[in-house]
């Protein structure tokens, strides 16, 4: 032992602050959140009561809806988000280097603020007056005025369009990388074949680039699972009447302002699995994927 | 000349796509400095016809807006020095040092890379309440030393670095912590100024754990206090337009100096968006 550690001291110094930090703030803490899940945790006290949270959960309306609408709003944005990356990388890959990096630039550039100050804005563009700026966009068509945030039929389209309508510049990036490297001979092979741009487009580009469509498809989903800000902001948390509620929004108001810790943490434990459930899905399809 | 007449539909439609994505940038700094009355006028006015400081000057009488932005680039700040060297250190140890127990912590450390932060939050917040952390500076900045995307980011740079040096450098005599500070971190820089621009992004915007761990007003990140603006002045757009403005351009200064940090750091591993 003395041995080891004289000549792997070093070593276990350089890690040491680190892995001690991500011991203490990150490690401890998920086999906690399972812990607590298990019990009935409120501001002071708490006992285990087995799988009560979950049933309560089950049961609940409000963490249904919660539920329901993270799903809805995950899927509609991961899939506009994939798409857009998609075919704006394919736009710009064939212009010169230059334009390139202009428009990885123009693209990352709404990204680098934080979600509240962008959330801020949508709230300002999706209020129910008549100068808000999405309802005088409405009256060019001749669309009358919507309540938008201020209707539960209308406010969660209205927090899936503010994510939607904003190009995804980190997918753009890295579909522009991914693209810079295929392999030229294929398609120098289906130009003999007297393939169209279109042709060679769908049937090569698309399928090459599935490792780098399955990572980002992961990563988005992820982070999608986790809106809150927007709902924040956009639906004073979630509202009107839970109709834009999340997942995360509904674990920070049952745990930070009804005290209810168990209650939320057996809510974060589904969060966790649903986060873990996508990564595995992802982990064994690039195990079957074929390599080029 | 020829190639940009055949690319024109291309440039447009990659320019209409680029300025709807920055329209909400733009609408905020143009509702920031339109007088009250055009603020709420029917139909909104897409080009100005006057401009004004006034919220500007209301913002900064009336709110800590400014006590906000210096608790912002302290907390950020003090993140980012801490992350550079930490995770440069282990970083080099996983790529570079050979000792038992390393596969286990780095695969233990890798692992928890797609865990959402929301699942850590409550027992983290008993771990600071625990301690007495709850309320404090140190509180909102050591439980933001454990994330260990920089420590992946690291390792991933430093592997490619060829061995030699540090060969070299150790049958001259230098001492182990020597062949990292004098070796390893001048050879890392591209690497360190990504993670530095990166982490100092990300706790600029971080939001929900602030939110969680402070009190006291005059200690708020300014992401935390711009969302108490929104209960403040609910419906008052110019003044919570011009807040936002305020916390956006900081980091818009950012984006242009470090343009291609932010690009690369992606590439290496890091979408947020």
């Amino acid at each position: 032992m003395g041995a080891a550690l004289r000549r792997h001291g070093w070593s276990y110094l350089f890690v040491l602050p680190t892995f001690a930090l991500f011991v203490v703030f990150t490690l401890v803490p998920v086999v906690q959140a399972f812990v607590l899940s298990l019990q009935s945790a409120r501001i002071v006290g708490g006992e285990f009561i087995g799988l009560q949270n979950f049933v309560t959960l089950a049961e609940d309306p409000v963490f249904r809806q919660a539920l329901g609408n993270t799903v809805l709003y995950s899927a509609v944005v991961v899939a506009a988000q994939l798409t857009l990356a998609l075919v704006v990388a394919s736009l710009i890959q064939p212009l010169g280097p230059r334009s390139q990096t202009f428009y990885r630039a123009l693209f990352y550039l709404p990204l680098v603020n934080s979600a509240i100050l962008v959330a801020m804005v949508w709230r300002w563009i999706f209020n129910a007056n008549p100068y808000g700026l999405a309802n005088t966009v409405l009256g060019v068509f001749g669309v009358q005025p919507l309540l938008w945030i201020g209707s539960s039929d209308q406010a969660l389209a209205a927090v899936i369009l503010s994510a939607v309508l904003t190009i995804p510049g980190g997918g753009v990036v890295l579909y522009s990388a991914a693209m810079s490297s295929l392999p030229r001979e294929l398609y120098e092979a289906a130009e003999v074949e007297g393939a169209g741009a279109l042709t060679k487009w769908w049937y090569i580009t698309v399928p090459l680039l599935k490792p780098t469509t399955l990572y980002l498809l992961v990563v988005y989903t992820i982070l999608a699972f986790q809106v809150f800000e927007r709902v924040y902001v956009m639906t004073n948390g979630g509202g009107p009447n839970n109709a834009t509620i999340t997942i995360v929004q509904l674990i920070y108001s049952t745990a930070f302002q009804f005290g209810r810790y168990g209650l939320a943490s057996a809510m974060a434990v589904v969060l966790f699995i649903m986060a873990v459930a996508v990564a595995v899905v992802q982990f064994r399809s690039l195990r079957s994927d074929v390599e080029y | 000349m020829s190639s940009i007449r055949r690319r024109l539909p291309v440039h447009l439609v990659l320019l209409a796509a680029g300025l709807l994505s920055l329209f909400p940038l733009y609408w905020l700094f143009l509702t920031s400095l339109s007088p009250a009355q055009y603020v709420v006028k029917v139909p909104p006015e897409v080009v100005p016809r006057e401009l004004t400081f006034g919220n500007y000057q209301r913002l900064f009488d009336t709110t800590p807006i400014v006590r906000w932005l210096v608790n912002t680039v302290v907390i950020a700040g003090v993140i980012t020095a801490f992350h550079l060297l930490f995770d440069s250190m282990a970083g080099y140890a996983f790529a570079k040092r050979r000792f038992p127990g390393k596969n286990v912590m780095f695969w233990l450390v890798v692992s928890t890379l797609t865990v959402p932060a929301q699942v850590t939050l409550i027992p983290v917040f008993f771990i600071l309440r625990a301690i007495g952390l709850l309320d404090t500076y140190p509180g909102v900045i050591v439980p933001g030393l454990a994330d260990v995307f920089g420590v992946f980011l690291m390792k991933q740079f430093i592997q490619t670095l060829p061995s030699e040096l540090e060969h070299a450098a150790r049958l001259d005599g230098a001492s182990e912590w020597q062949v990292y500070t004098r070796i390893i971190l001048p050879l890392s820089k591209p690497a360190l100024a990504v993670l530095a621009i990166f982490t100092f992004n990300r706790y600029w915007n971080a939001f929900i754990f602030p939110l969680v761990i402070l009190r006291d007003p005059a200690k708020y990140p300014v992401q935390v206090g711009l969302a108490t603006l929104q209960g403040e002045f609910n419906t008052d757009f110019g003044m919570l337009m011009t807040g936002a403005a305020v916390a956006a351009i900081p980091m818009i200064v950012v984006f242009f100096a470090f343009q291609r940090y932010f690009i690369e750091g992606i590439r290496v591993g890091g979408v947020k968006g």
